[in-house]
């Protein structure tokens, strides 16, 4: 494999990364406050929809990208108040938000647009165009460092960079503020929170609105940077990837920009086959690597290798007396 | 201490889910410019309004029976199963390969070993999850969806490099032999006179995924195992302190589980495409939770909620063929129906338990007149 190559390969890599990121940190918040989000999957699909939707009908991806927030934050509201207004079953609630947005993106897209489910193709204005960085050309031609600074750091789309700077900005809202401290801690002891005189209900829905952000950020990529539209479930088992990098990242931020590199790196030797095959030596199944992010999960999760331990009040609702 | 008397917990809280559930449904089709009472009267003569209709609806039901019974078991025993789909696939495997690599005589005999070999995947496959919950306390919620995802793979590398003959495209085993064709309901109800369509998928597993639903009645009602199983759902800590094992009943509860929703195939895969194909679960496993969740976990419950959504099921096929309405409307109903009966019960029940606590006239205690001691 020459140098060019394993350029290609890691540029695709942080392509496949940046969305799983996103909704690995969207989860990471929710999870931290004690909420269990397994409907990472359907508000990025909801987001992916409507971002593609609005941009394509406003010809601006910004406004786009708004619209897709927006939706995304709506399905996280609902989450809220079933799991934290109606101490509902969380798990349940996620199942029941990824088959609401699998529905609903498919009818709307087929009522505004008649495609058969899907946006048409956005062009110019309502995409997300790669960023040429400052310099990127004029070292163009160094070598080593040249391919490397024009090639894979260079030419992304703002989401990109933006959810790269959002893995320090979510250790520092964590470790470094009492809004990440008291978050936490409503993770691991809501009673505790809620003698000290500060509002479970509150820090809980926060979380949870900061979780419909990034899923929405992340759902706004699919479906206006990395493609040019939205099709019918596009965001295909991106959500539980992203779940499964939470866990394999242990609820920890850094770890989890570690973790969804690695699973995009999966996702980008999928369509590589030749790479492997001339790295390794021998042939290796595309559905092995498909299904390694969730094989590797499992193993984390049964605590052969390193134990993950969730927050230790993550899916109970806080009943205040009792 | 019961707050509602026993009708409203068993019917009025899931039907006051269900109409708020179709409510919204309604709202969904007004908005996409169609007309809801047209749309339900053309999903029931579709569904229900002949015997076509029914055999499709049936089937459907027949695929629904099993998952919803699988994830009810696991309910039973507060474990939340999500891999029913995963499951299932690999219960098509199990069938897969019986009906394939021995020679039946008989459909009957066939049927039985189909049956038991897909209920044998759909266990190993459960059962994995189940352990590492028991002995390593992974969450079993996670791990089910993983080994869905896992199973999906396997399938796939199972039909595309083993099972796929030489020469055909389509990732799909060979046709089954003909010794292993169950009989349609077409067939099974000719003899009695009864006419009923020939081109319809619903079959004799539909007896199969009945009996079913009577036997874990049993189980759960009616034996040690069940009232342990119960018991250990209620509260782990009073079963352990009964002298439960809670590793056991894990094991035991999921294992069901995963062998109910592993039999699904004998529905889909032996009796209507009778060859695997992938995604031959289309979804059935997921639906399994929202029939759970409306048939409160009862078999009987399960048996009725698995025919309605073979009714929504065969009427959306009916709605997107006749009108624009897309077929992805149950899938939305679905999702509603999950999220009423499930993670939103407690906004029904609370202002119902409110109600009755109104209307409720506390019982009069029996005063008999204190007899002076003579």
């Amino acid at each position: 494999m020459d140098y060019m190559t394993l350029i290609q390969l890691l540029d695709s890599t942080v392509r496949l990364a940046t969305p799983l990121l996103l909704a690995c940190l969207a989860g990471l918040f929710s999870e931290r406050a004690g909420i269990f989000d397994i409907g990472l999957e359907g508000k990025m699909l909801a987001a992916a929809f409507f971002s593609a939707a609005v941009a394509s009908l406003t010809g601006s991806v910004w406004i786009g990208l708004l619209a897709g927030i927006a939706a995304s934050m709506s399905l996280a509201a609902l989450h809220g108040v079933a799991s934290i207004t109606f101490r509902g079953n969380q798990l349940i609630s996620g199942v029941a938000i990824n088959f609401l947005a699998a529905g609903l993106t498919v009818l709307i897209a087929q009522d505004w647009f008649s495609q058969g489910g899907r946006t048409p193709s956005l062009m110019g204005g309502a995409r997300f165009e790669g960023i040429t960085l400052p310099g990127a050309d004029a070292i163009a031609d160094v070598p080593v460092i040249g391919p490397l600074y024009a090639e894979l750091i260079s030419g992304h789309s703002i989401l990109v960079y933006m959810a790269f700077a959002a893995v320090p900005l979510t250790w520092w809202l964590l470790y470094r503020t009492r809004f990440g401290l008291r978050l936490r801690a409503v993770g691991e002891n809501p009673a505790a929170v809620d003698t000290a005189g500060v509002s479970v209900v509150g820090l809980r829905y926060a979380a949870v609105a900061i979780c419909g952000v990034l899923c929405g950020i992340a759902g706004a990529y699919l479906s206006t940077a990395l493609q040019a539209g939205f099709v019918k479930d596009m965001s295909a088992g991106r959500g539980f990837i992203a779940l499964a990098a939470l866990i394999f990242a242990k609820w920890r931020p850094w770890y989890a920009l570690w973790a969804t590199l690695l699973f995009g790196l999966f996702g980008a030797l999928e369509t590589r086959p030749d790479v492997i095959e001339n790295v390794i030596g021998f042939k290796v199944q595309g559905q092995l690597l498909g299904a390694l992010p969730y094989l590797m999960t499992v193993v984390i999760l049964a605590g052969f290798v390193g134990k993950a331990i969730p927050p230790r009040a993550g899916g109970e609702p806080y009943v205040k007396e009792r | 201490m019961d707050v509602m008397p026993k009708w409203a917990e068993v019917i009025l809280v899931p039907l006051i889910s269900l109409l708020l559930a179709a409510a919204l449904s309604a709202l969904v089709i007004l908005a996409i410019g169609e007309d809801p009472v047209a749309a339900v009267k053309m999903m029931v003569t579709g569904a229900l309004g002949s015997t076509y209709g029914w055999g499709y609806t049936l089937y459907y039901a027949t695929n629904f029976m099993f998952t919803g019974l699988a994830v009810a078991i696991a309910f039973h025993a507060r474990l939340f199963n999500i891999g029913g789909e995963g499951q299932a696939m690999l219960g098509g495997l199990g069938v897969a390969l019986a009906c394939l690599y021995i020679p039946w005589p008989h459909w009957s005999l066939a049927l039985i070993g189909a049956a038991v070999m897909a209920g044998l995947f759909g266990a190993v496959w459960a059962a994995i999850p189940a352990w590492l919950q028991a002995k390593r306390g992974s969450h079993i919620v996670i791990t089910t969806i993983m080994f869905n995802f896992i199973a999906a793979a396997l399938l796939n590398y199972v039909l595309v490099n083993l099972l796929r003959p030489r020469g055909q495209m389509d990732p799909a085993t060979a046709r089954f032999p003909e010794a292993t064709n169950l009989p349609t309901l077409h067939e099974l109800l000719a003899p009695l006179g009864i006419e009923f369509s020939k081109s319809a998928p619903a079959n004799v597993s539909f007896l199969v995924a009945v009996a079913a639903c009577f036997v874990l009645w049993v189980l759960i009602w009616r034996t040690r195992l069940g009232y342990e199983i119960r018991a250990y759902g209620h509260s782990e800590s009073a079963a352990k302190y009964a002298g439960i094992s809670p590793v056991r009943i894990t094991m035991i509860a999921m294992i069901i589980s995963g062998a109910l929703a592993g039999m699904m195939a004998i529905n889909n895969v032996m009796g209507e495409a009778e060859r695997l194909v992938l995604n031959s679960t289309e979804g059935a496993g997921f639906i399994g939770i929202a029939v759970a969740l409306m048939g409160r976990s009862h078999p009987l419950g399960v048996f009725f909620s698995a025919i309605l959504f073979g009714f929504l099921y065969q009427g959306g096929a009916e709605l997107a063929l006749w009108t624009s309405i897309p077929r992805e409307l149950i899938v939305v109903i679905q999702a509603l129906v999950i999220l009423f009966t499930g993670a939103l019960d407690n906004m029904v029940r609370m202002p119902l338990e409110r109600f009755f606590l109104m209307v409720r006239t506390p019982p009069k205690p029996e005063r008999k007149p204190v007899e002076p001691a003579e």
